[in-house]
């Protein structure tokens, strides 16, 4: 195709633009450079050009990094012939790109922000679909005696200890959940800052590489450290607190306001990931035997 | 140490098996920075001939911005492009957000001012060289220019090849506007940066020497491909 469309470009293109002055000299670089923009131009248009049916979902970390989508992303696309391209952000810089209108669904998990956006019009048909649960890992030799079932308890202990501890920094869902559990416990991290507490400012997976070669604490969820391999020292101290769950919604970015969302086949993929079948479909991910997410759509 | 050995078993395998998903990923890297090769070398070769050349007042400025632009931070560039592409700003309409143009685009960018300066350079020395002999000739500016830049090709490669070594190698700019969707925008850079997040350290590092193998096969190739022209055209 380049080929043809480059014999096509010098005889007539070409031919359009001869300068009386050509010289010996000149020509042979100005065809070289003529026939170079039509490639690059070719190639930029080529590799641009798509006729596939598919939506752009903005989504997080968690979901991308621990398999989830990759498991029931082509059941989907075999389903609806439907291709789902999934740019794994943080929940805050999810949510922005889809304000902005560069995505068609949004499948995040921050419960608050999320009303937020459903308030303020960015959003629409926001349904709860599924959750996993967040833990506290730590060096095994866990050094503030923090580990058990009350999250609130071994966050105190972290901070009285001056434990090292990792956050993310970045407005991700997961780092929102950690503030608002260091609120319950009447304690300002802040106050930790360049000292125990440390804040990344990047995803769940970075942080997690940093706590690992800190042997620091870390708040993460379940999915991503199921999935996370390397963790040095670090094991799960803290889990099973009913104030852990970490619920994922998914919602329609609003067609009233970005007139180019395809709002027809998000549609269809939200409609499908609250089916039975794609409820089914979530619940048999599975990593070492373990199920990372599970479905609770109308439930 | 083990790690690092780990990887280099983990590189050679992976390359010896043909892996699909790294030849398709291996692919796209080299598409899209090919692509932004081919389009910043078009537009910065003449650039930077003409600048050579031309003499105007404030021309030191414009050389000392130009070679400062040679660092140009990735992220940057990549924020720029995202925000003129996003839906909401001045190019949205077009669709290009997420796919290979809007990257190609990107590191155009970010490696125009490296070609441009260096072509820049290569070109004023060559001007200095073969002035008298050029003007005797007759020609105008803009011929010299071309004559310049056909004679000087081999040394202008070198500059294209920086460019390009640049851009293949640079995952800033293209993480945001490319989205690092499996399958679609996902290159060599971007993948080194998951498989780093998902602490999978030794696959990680394995793509990372592949790229390396890669980027410095073509260059044995463009040397091939310069000491056969050599010897045949001088």
């Amino acid at each position: 195709m380049v080929k043809a469309a480059q014999r096509i470009l010098r005889v007539n293109v070409f031919g359009m633009f001869t300068r009386p002055f050509r010289t010996a000299f000149g020509t042979r670089a100005k065809s070289t450079g003529l026939c170079l923009v039509a490639t690059a131009l070719l190639l930029a248009a080529g590799v641009a050009n798509s006729q596939e049916k598919f939506i752009i979902v903005a989504s997080t970390t968690s979901t991308q990094d621990s398999g989830l989508f990759g498991h029931i992303l082509p059941l989907f696309k075999a389903k609806t012939g439907i291709e789902v391209r999934v740019v794994a952000q943080g929940t805050g810089q999810a949510l922005a790109t889809a304000k902005k209108g560069d995505a068609d669904v949004v499948f995040v998990h921050d419960k608050v922000a999320e009303a937020k956006f459903v308030e303020e019009g960015f959003g629409v048909d926001r349904r709860e679909v599924m959750y996993n649960d967040f833990v506290i890992v730590g060096p095994k030799s866990d050094p503030a005696k923090s580990a058990g079932k009350d999250v609130i308890v071994a966050l105190r202990k972290i901070a009285e200890a001056k434990a090292p501890f990792t956050s993310r920094g970045d407005k991700s869902g997961t780092h929102a959940a950690e503030l608002r559990y260091w609120t319950q416990a009447a304690i300002d991290p802040q106050t930790g800052k360049g000292t125990w507490y440390r804040e990344t400012g990047s995803g769940m997976g970075p942080t997690l590489n940093t706590a690992s070669a800190m042997n620091a604490y870390a708040f993460t969820d379940r999915g991503t450290w199921l999935s996370f391999k390397n963790r040095g020292e670090l094991a799960i101290l803290v889990e099973g607190d009913a104030r852990l769950i970490n619920q994922y919604g998914i919602m329609l970015v609003n067609p009233a306001r970005h007139a180019h969302v395809k709002k027809a086949l998000g549609r269809q993929f939200i409609e499908w990931v609250a089916s039975a079948e794609g409820q089914a479909a979530i619940a048999s991910y599975k990593v070492n035997g373990e199920q990372l997410f599970f479905p609770n759509y109308g439930r | 140490m083990q790690d690092i050995l780990q990887s280099l078993g983990l590189a050679f395998n992976l390359m010896w098996r043909l892996d699909p998903n790294l030849v398709a990923i291996a692919t796209l890297s080299l598409k899209v920075s090919g692509g932004a090769v081919l389009l910043a070398a078009v537009l910065a070769l003449p650039f930077g001939a003409w600048l050579a050349l031309a003499r105007f007042p404030g021309r030191d400025a414009v050389i000392a911005v130009l070679n400062g632009m040679m660092g140009l931070p990735p992220v940057v560039v990549g924020l720029l492009v995202y925000l003129l592409l996003s839906r909401a700003g001045p190019l949205g309409p077009l669709g290009l957000l997420f796919t290979p143009a809007a990257m190609s685009i990107a590191q155009a960018i970010l490696i125009f001012p490296i070609i441009a300066a260096l072509a820049r350079q290569v070109i004023e020395d060559a001007w200095d060289e073969y002035r008298e002999q050029l003007l005797s000739l007759n020609a105008t500016r803009w011929q010299c220019a071309e004559a310049l830049l056909w004679d000087m090709r081999f040394s202008l490669s070198t500059s294209v090849l920086a460019g390009f070594g640049r851009a293949v190698a640079e995952v800033g700019a293209v993480m945001i506007v490319g989205g690092n969707i499996d399958g679609v925008t996902r290159v060599m850079t971007t993948a080194i940066a998951l498989e780093t997040s998902k602490g999978d350290l030794p696959l990680a590092l394995a793509l990372g020497l592949v790229l390396i193998f890669l980027v410095v096969c073509i260059n044995f190739a463009a040397q091939a491909v310069k000491s056969y022209a050599r010897r045949r055209h001088g």
